[in-house]
């Protein structure tokens, strides 16, 4: 009866997991899809623990303690700049999760395996593994404790690609001789340093692109757990987490002009590094606070191009006081954000709304680009690669054919900017040199602040 | 009647459609807190986690990686559910009080 039960929660579980992405698609429902969400998983957990006789309930009572102590302070006490770490963190975490079940398993029923149960116990494992230590490598990157420019050697993609398959080869002879125990220690161990290697070669740029892949991966091997346990929900979840992420990966290679393939064995930074020297020195116009200030009290129009640069210089909530007084003053003031804005999938539109910018003043680059011709001022803060009209017009440039925000069509250009070292993709852009282009050297942060100083308030 | 390894593969077709159009939908402004859900909802590996661990009966070596991928699954669950609704709550309109992110 009871089993029959939880077969029944399970169904409503998957349901509600649809419903709970459903609803993220607008501001105004997301919360109810967290809700719709957090019903359905506890709805999963307690049939899983009523239908079975539980032997070893403290280990799992344990466990649930200790996870939810890790999850608590992990959730609250992590800045929002941080969220790409934590989420490659997370993806470490379900793969690893998924890896050791397959583990478990393959051990536990070792003798009786077989055929199809086995093939999805192996691609489970494999991509459980591999994505389990890119993950790690991932967030290393992103928290800066590994290098975050490209690692390469020689003959890297031959080498990755051999050691790829090999593993796979380990992989196939275990499914036709399951009984071979011996090698399933190599098979571990080759996908666990194929994740390393896989992600070594891949620069900063690329990152938004690999979290969104590594997101894919890890939901694609819950999926096939499903398939190994014979468990529908498993399968569902594992299958919409894992679109998911494909989708985002696919929408982050259209915002760069990449392919997955140009992501994965491209290394990107290497190929502009050679271009650099023998570039002449060129003049660029720079304005102090107080005529910025000037202009933007007299512009109607604004529209302000932030990137990562922003959250780095920590200047959001100075911007926001910025924001504040112009709209005050009645200027039309509007955020750009281009997609790939930041270190992961919309992780420019989660900072500016903890600044508390209102979301619906954030425009998606499409929406936006036509009405850069018709605006006073154009404010670029922290951004550089994505505001380069180089995408559109120099057919040399790396970066040509990228999407980009229109910014060189505005009135009146105004960057704030360190100073005239070039951006992520270590490409010159033509936008600071043009007549109209203001360069406003500092920190943007004291830059902002100097601005909203001179602003009559 | 199908085996279970065809329904198995209907249901992954069948729930791939349906993700690939669900997402497609969701705004640009939440693909950080969808990437956050999801990964709270590739926490249901707990479910599997759970059975493993309960079958391991006496066996050390199931017990401890199945300890070890509850623990993590829990994490996900636990930190991917918070952290996005955490970061929902920051997503306000114009002229809307504090604390409140209906629009």
């Amino acid at each position: 009866m009871i089993a029959h039960l939880v077969q029944y929660a399970y169904l409503v579980a998957a349901a509600l997991f649809i419903l709970s992405l459903k609803w993220m698609n607008s501001p105004a429902t997301a919360r109810r899809g967290v809700f719709a969400g957090e019903v359905g998983m506890l709805l999963a957990i307690v049939g899983t623990l009523l239908v079975h006789d539980i032997v070893n309930y403290q280990w799992i009572l344990v466990a649930f303690f200790l996870g939810t102590a890790i999850g608590v302070p992990l959730a609250y006490k992590m800045p929002i700049t941080a969220v790409p770490q934590q989420t490659a963190l997370s993806h470490a975490c379900g793969a690893l999760a998924a890896a050791l079940v397959g583990t478990a398993e393959y051990y536990r029923d070792t003798p009786n395996l077989h055929g199809f149960t086995m093939v999805a116990l192996i691609i489970e494992m494999l991509l459980g593994y591999l994505t389990f230590t890119g993950s790690l490598m991932a967030a290393g990157k992103l928290q800066e404790v590994l290098p975050t420019r490209p690692i390469t050697y020689r003959n890297q993609n031959l080498i990755n690609l051999t050691l790829f398959a090999i593993a796979l080869g380990i992989g196939v002879r275990l499914i036709l001789v399951p009984t071979d125990t011996y090698l399933f220690p190599f098979f571990a161990g080759l996908s666990l340093l194929f994740g390393v290697l896989l992600i070594i070669p891949i620069g900063g740029a690329d990152m938004p692109t690999v979290i969104a892949l590594l997101n894919s991966y890890a939901g694609l091997s819950a999926c096939a757990m499903g398939f190994a346990l014979n468990n529908k929900l498993l399968v569902i979840a594992g299958a919409l987490d894992g679109s998911s992420g494909m989708i985002l990966s696919i929408i982050m290679c259209k915002a760069m002009n990449r392919s997955f393939i140009d992501v994965l064995f491209g290394a990107f930074g290497q190929v502009q590094s050679a271009k650099e020297g023998g570039k002449e020195k060129r003049n660029v116009h720079s304005a102090s606070p107080e005529e910025a200030a000037a202009i933007l009290e007299s512009a109607s129009s604004v529209i302000i191009v932030t990137g990562y640069g922003l959250a780095v210089a920590q200047a959001q909530h100075k911007l926001r006081e910025l924001f504040d007084i112009l709209t005050r003053r009645g200027v039309d003031v509007k955020f750009a954000i281009h997609p790939v804005a930041g270190r992961m999938p919309g992780h420019m539109n989660v900072l500016l709304a903890e600044a508390d910018i209102p979301y619906d003043r954030l425009y998606e680059m499409d929406d936006i680009n036509s009405d850069f011709g018709q605006c006073d001022v154009a404010l670029v803060i922290g951004a550089n690669d994505v505001a380069n009209p180089g995408a559109r017009k120099d057919k040399d440039s790396p970066i040509y054919g990228m999407p980009i925000l229109d910014v060189d069509r505005a009135r009146t250009v105004m960057v704030i900017k360190r100073s005239m070292s070039p951006g992520f993709a270590g490409i010159d852009n033509e936008l600071f040199y043009m007549d109209k282009t203001l360069m406003l050297f500092g920190d943007a942060k004291d830059f902002i602040s100097e601005i909203v100083k001179e602003l009559p308030k | 009647m199908p085996s279970d390894l065809e329904l198995s593969l209907y249901v992954f077709m069948l729930a791939t459609f349906v993700g690939l159009e669900i997402i497609r939908k969701v705004s640009p402004l939440l693909h950080t807190p969808l990437m956050s859900i999801t990964n709270a909802i590739s926490g249901i590996c707990v479910v599997g986690a759970i059975l493993v661990t309960e079958s391991a009966g006496d066996s050390t070596f199931g017990r401890v990686l199945g300890f070890i991928a509850v623990t993590t699954s829990v994490i996900n669950i636990v930190s991917g559910f918070l952290i996005t609704d955490r970061m929902l709550k920051m997503f306000r309109k114009r002229e809307d009080p504090k604390g409140s992110a209906k629009p």
